[in-house]
């Protein structure tokens, strides 16, 4: 988004400053991250209104999460915001070889945690957990459960889809970066992508507690 | 506003600065996605013309003998999708808003030119699935996608339309983002909020509507797909689910999409009004505050639409009243613009008898919303005629008349030729009167009980609906003609001048058609809007 | 009437003349304003013409105390007709004490009626004048809605639960009924007929053909069938709460929570009965999902709400119209 702008990375022909450049680039930034809340704001509102009604269900279904591997992804991310704010501030500094150290971290970090996403997928796969025709519950509230692990894998999917585009993005970035694109002056798209790379952080910190742990303290 | 045309066949211009079709499909000249959007819509309004018209003659006789059922449900279902998602709402925006907002805040383009572009190929990305929808057999949901006849009895090409659906939302988006960040960090030197002309306002609260809303009905319309595609179950009762929320998601976008698609008329309006009587708004603040407020409260009264959906009644008895509040600043706006005539200098130019029109339907529309927002109303006449003749008023009566006024004002600038004054005059006439005759009558079969989407209906109701399709004839002929005469300038019209109707604002400084960068000198504002004593006192000057 | 050309739908409910009393003001309010917008309008654009090329308006100063007066006074009006209209709507969605329940399930593409004495009908409904009924509705597929112009009612009609609407009829006749919520292909004809007949009339239509069992009779009879009374007995709690009145009281479960018991609950307990566990006992009931058609869970229901509170063995009599036995309040 913030390339819209960059006209060979320099000023582009409408914009009378540096300043006003900058400005824009941010606002439009904010604003498409305001839309990226009231998209998953969507599924928030789905997840709230199943788990007011079928409570019960969703606390079964929170019991068959991987409460060690969500923390540890959950470590995962956070780190991964860390390398995300080093690489924004060494694009201030004007340190280029810094800039690609730390995007490359954060591109790892983001890795990692899709790996391990893919680990806890495919056992849910394995226990007959994905909803659809191979949906299997041996237990009372079949349909509640199931509709937990829908909500389940469409919010983290959705956020896994995300992470996706940001590591594209990021890797982008990383060349252009080596190229040697950025100043100090004119770093707009690290910044850019650094406030996206830390929306997606946030949405994590909101599931990870929402999938995961609410409903752990019930015993079944 | 000199008369003496300044030799504009040898200016630079936008539309003679290059040539080829390359120059056109990657232009990021926010004039030229103007045009190319220009072009798109009227196809689609075209498209969605003919579906109506197939079914007003269906409903010309009770029996429903012309078409099957089925065949019925698929033609409203994509009259429906295709007016609303890709006509209706990206019409006054994308088109009218995308020329004209740089202009009219003295800018060279808008903050994000290539995202700008990038909106009119996804716009027809999205417009592209659903013609294939249309193509394979069409849908028959509604363009409402009410579950679970949407995600799990329907048999048609749900999915293809959804996604473009989906799709298309993301180009509002886009245009919705463009404009805020545009509108805020690319004013001109001395162009204060107050000083901003009531269209840019207008389109202000729009794109608000556009950013917060349109995320919302994507993510409910993706769920709809992945229902029918993954068989996981979010909205059907059978697991649990609740096909009311999808109705609840549904109408916190669909309802504040209503205001994106009535909210740009109103700017346009608001401009009509002030250049015909050649004076400052009545109550300029008010007037641009209410676009701020329809756009927030639009937000807070979508279950207006669920009152006999077995929403609980406190939750009918709070909707109802937010409804209400919204009918104030919707008032305000038109005893402003009525107060604005008061003691003008008033012209009845083209674009000012599409302007008096839109006020006169636009009340009448607003005044059965109001009723519709009655809860002791709504249980009888929802899902009837009344609602559609209702929304056709606003829809039609109002987003299109502004849309087909604001055209015709700014026609010389964008093309930099006038039309037929004649034929523009009938064509307005015809439309106003058409537009009456089609959905007047709908009102009256509503109270009597003909509820919507009826392929068949008992024979009482004969005489109203064929009126009704009488009606719709006479208003495809008023569509007919400006796609005529408009087409017949572009090449043979007379030129026209920069500021033909002598109307304020910066988009008449500039020449007509204007230069690809828009002004020569970047212009710089000192006087407050629509101040037409100082523009007399510089002329003189 | 229905052969002519009508402007106006007869009214045949006693709710019908609140709502039109209600329409008719507004209708006059908004033709009034209406008249005075475009009144004003076409009198400035016809007075304030312009008289020279080179001319401009006459700007004024802003009135603020005009512009407080159109924003109140419409408000005010708006503010009345928005508590009118709440009453004239939660009188037609409260049914008074005294309303007869009849059952409606509605499908693609009909609607399946039964009275409380046990007539079946498909797509007509006979009802007596002068008796306010109500409707206890749930659909077997997609979303219907029940609406009768000519008793100013709607309602929709969900798969999954169930909704309620009545009305009491006030002219003797037979009157549209429509599906108002799109379902379908064949949408448009998923209609029938309201027949309003006198109540002597009436018992004499319910005595002219065989009524079958009751819906109480026949949710006894599937009480019985389904087994549910070896452990849902009347004098005995230990393996499943007694079902003797509870309909209306409050139900606690395991977690602490409450509901009152009503239609909704019932069906959810039938159909998933470990959603909502009473307290003190364990999830031993198995579902009844798929084994019981949506009709046969509203007999069940009908039984269970027709059982005294003091556990008498009152069991399968017919109840007449407006029988106590059928009283319920809307919980």
């Amino acid at each position: 988004m913030q390339g819209e702008s960059n006209e060979a990375w320099g000023l582009a022909h409408h914009f009378d400053s540096y300043d006003q450049q900058r400005e824009a680039s941010y606002l439009g930034m904010w604003v498409f991250l305001v839309t990226e809340i009231m998209f998953f704001g969507g599924l928030f509102t789905a997840y709230i209104v199943y788990r007011s009604s079928q409570g019960a269900a969703f606390a079964l279904g929170s019991h068959e999460l991987d409460i060690t591997l969500g923390a540890i992804n959950t470590a995962v991310l956070i780190g991964s915001s860390l390398t995300m704010a080093l690489a924004v501030w060494a694009a201030q500094t004007g340190r280029r070889k810094a800039i690609v150290g730390f995007i490359l971290a954060t591109i790892l970090l983001g890795g990692v945690f899709l790996g391990i996403k893919v680990v806890e997928y495919s056992a849910k796969f394995e226990h007959h957990l994905v909803p659809g025709p191979n949906f299997h519950w041996n237990g009372p509230e079949a349909s509640g459960v199931e509709m937990f692990f829908n909500l389940y894998f469409l919010m983290t999917g959705l956020h896994a889809a995300h992470m996706v585009i940001g590591i594209g993005i990021l890797l982008v970035v990383a060349v252009l970066a080596w190229r040697g694109a950025f100043t100090p002056e004119n770093h707009n798209l690290v910044e850019g992508v650094g406030l996206y790379w830390h929306f997606v952080d946030i949405v994590w910190i909101f599931l990870f507690p929402l999938l995961y742990l609410l409903g752990r303290n019930i015993q079944v | 506003m000199s008369d003496t045309v300044t030799t504009p066949a040898r200016r630079r211009n936008y539309l003679n600065a290059d040539y080829g079709i390359k120059s056109w499909l990657l232009t990021q000249d926010h004039k030229r996605i103007a045009i190319l959007y220009l072009v798109s819509i009227t196809f689609f309004f075209v498209l969605g013309g003919v579906m109506a018209a197939l079914i007003r003659v269906e409903l010309a006789t009770p029996l429903g003998d012309m078409v099957e059922p089925d065949t019925y449900n698929r033609l409203f279902t994509a009259h429906g999708v295709l007016m609303v998602f890709l006509f209706l709402i990206p019409s006054i925006p994308a088109v009218l808003g995308n020329f004209l907002i740089p202009l009219m805040i003295g800018a060279k383009d808008l903050a994000f030119p290539k995202l700008n572009l990038g909106s009119w190929y996804v716009y027809n990305l999205g417009a592209v699935l659903m013609v294939v929808a249309l193509l394979r057999g069409g849908t028959d949901t509604g363009w409402t996608f009410y579950t679970p006849y949407s995600s799990t009895f329907a048999d048609s090409e749900v999915i293809l339309t959804a996604l473009g659906a989906f799709v298309v939302g993301f180009s509002s988006i886009m245009t919705g983002l463009n404009f805020i960040v545009t509108i805020h960090r690319m004013r001109a030197p001395g162009l204060t909020w107050f000083r901003l002309p009531l269209f840019v306002w207008a389109h202000y609260g729009t794109s608000l509507i556009q950013i917060l809303g349109t995320p919302v009905v994507a993510i409910a319309i993706l769920l709809v797909a992945a229902e029918r595609l993954l068989h996981i179950g979010i909205f059907d009762p059978a697991l649990g689910g609740d096909p009311v929320l999808f109705q609840h998601l549904f109408w916190f976008y669909s309802h504040p999409a209503v205001y994106i698609m009535i909210l740009p008329s109103m700017g346009v309006i608001s401009e009509l009004i002030t250049a015909f009587s050649r004076k400052r708004i009545f109550g300029y603040k008010f007037v641009a505050f209410s676009s701020l407020a329809i756009a927030v409260l639009g937000f807070l009264v979508w279950g207006h639409h669920l009152f006999v959906s077995s929403q609980s009644i406190y939750a009918g008895l709070i909707f109802s009243v937010l409804s209400m509040l919204v009918a104030v600043p919707s008032a305000v706006k038109t005893f402003n613009w009525t107060a604005t005539l008061y003691q003008g200098s008033i012209s009845w130019q083209t674009p000012m008898i599409y302007a008096l029109g839109f006020i006169g339907l636009f009340v009448i529309g607003g005044l059965t919303g109001t009723m519709l927002a009655t809860l002791g109303i709504d249980m009888h006449v929802h899902d009837t005629y009344f609602v559609v003749a209702h929304f056709h008023y606003i829809m039609v009566g109002g987003a299109i008349m502004a849309y087909l006024g604001g055209l015709h004002f700014w026609w010389p600038k964008i093309t930099g030729r006038m039309y037929s004054v004649f034929w523009s005059r009938i064509s307005a006439g015809l439309i106003f009167f058409g537009f009456n005759l089609t959905f007047f009558p709908q009102f009256l079969l509503g109270y009597m009980g003909m509820p919507r989407r009826y392929h068949a209906y008992p024979e009482e109701f004969q005489i109203l609906n064929v009126l009704s399709s009488a009606g719709a004839t006479i208003l495809g002929v008023g569509y007919l003609l400006p796609l005529i005469y408009f087409t017949w300038s572009m090449r043979y019209g007379e030129r026209a001048s920069d500021n033909p109707w002598g109307a304020y604002g910066l988009e008449w400084e500039t020449s007509s058609p204007p230069p690809t960068f828009n002004f020569d000198e970047p212009p710089v504002v000192t006087t407050e809007a629509y101040d037409y004593l100082a523009m007399r006192d510089k002329r003189v000057a | 009437m229905r052969k002519n050309v009508p402007l106006f739908p007869e009214q045949a409910s006693t709710l019908a003349g609140e709502v039109d009393a209600l329409y008719l003001t507004f209708l006059g309010i908004s033709v009034f304003f209406g008249l005075l917008v475009a009144g004003l309008v076409i009198f400035f654009a016809i007075r304030f013409r312009r008289r020279s090329p080179d001319e401009i308006g006459r700007p004024e100063k802003a009135g603020i105390l005009l512009e407080i007066i159109w924003s109140v006074i419409p408000l005010a009006i708006l503010l009345i007709m928005f508590a009118w209209g709440a009453k004239v709507y939660v009188e037609a969605f409260r049914p008074p004490g005294n309303a007869v329940e009849y059952f409606v399930t509605a499908k693609q593409w009909m609607w399946k009626f039964q009275h409380p004495q046990g007539n079946r009908e498909i797509n007509v409904l006979h009802v007596p004048l002068g008796q306010p009924i109500r409707l206890t509705m749930t659909s077997e597929d997609v979303i219907h809605s029940f609406f009768v112009p000519a008793f100013r009612v709607k309602a929709d009609v969900l798969p999954g639960r169930y909704t309620t609407v009545w009305f009491e009829a006030s002219k003797v006749g037979t009157f549209h009924l429509f599906c108002a919520e799109y379902c379908g292909a064949e949408h448009s004809v998923m209609g029938g007929d309201i027949v309003v007949m006198n109540p002597a009339d009436y018992e004499l239509w319910l005595a002219g053909r065989d009524s079958g069992p009751s819906v109480v009779a026949s949710g006894e009879e599937l009480f019985r069938v389904k087994a549910c009374n070896t452990c849902h007995r009347p004098d005995s709690a230990t393996l499943a709460p007694i079902l003797h009145g509870i309909f209306g009281e409050e139900a606690e479960f395991q977690d602490g929570s409450t509901q009152i018991v009503d239609e909704n609950y019932i069906r959810e307990s039938i159909l998933n009965p470990t959603a909502k566990l009473v307290k003190g006992y364990k999830p031993l009931m198995p579902t009844y999902k798929g084994q019981l058609t949506e009709e046969e869970v509203l007999q069940l229901i009908g039984y269970i709400k027709s059982l005294a509170s003091d556990a008498t063995e009152s069991q399968g009599t017919v109840p007449a119209s407006g029988s106590p036995a059928l009283d319920s309040d809307e919980g």
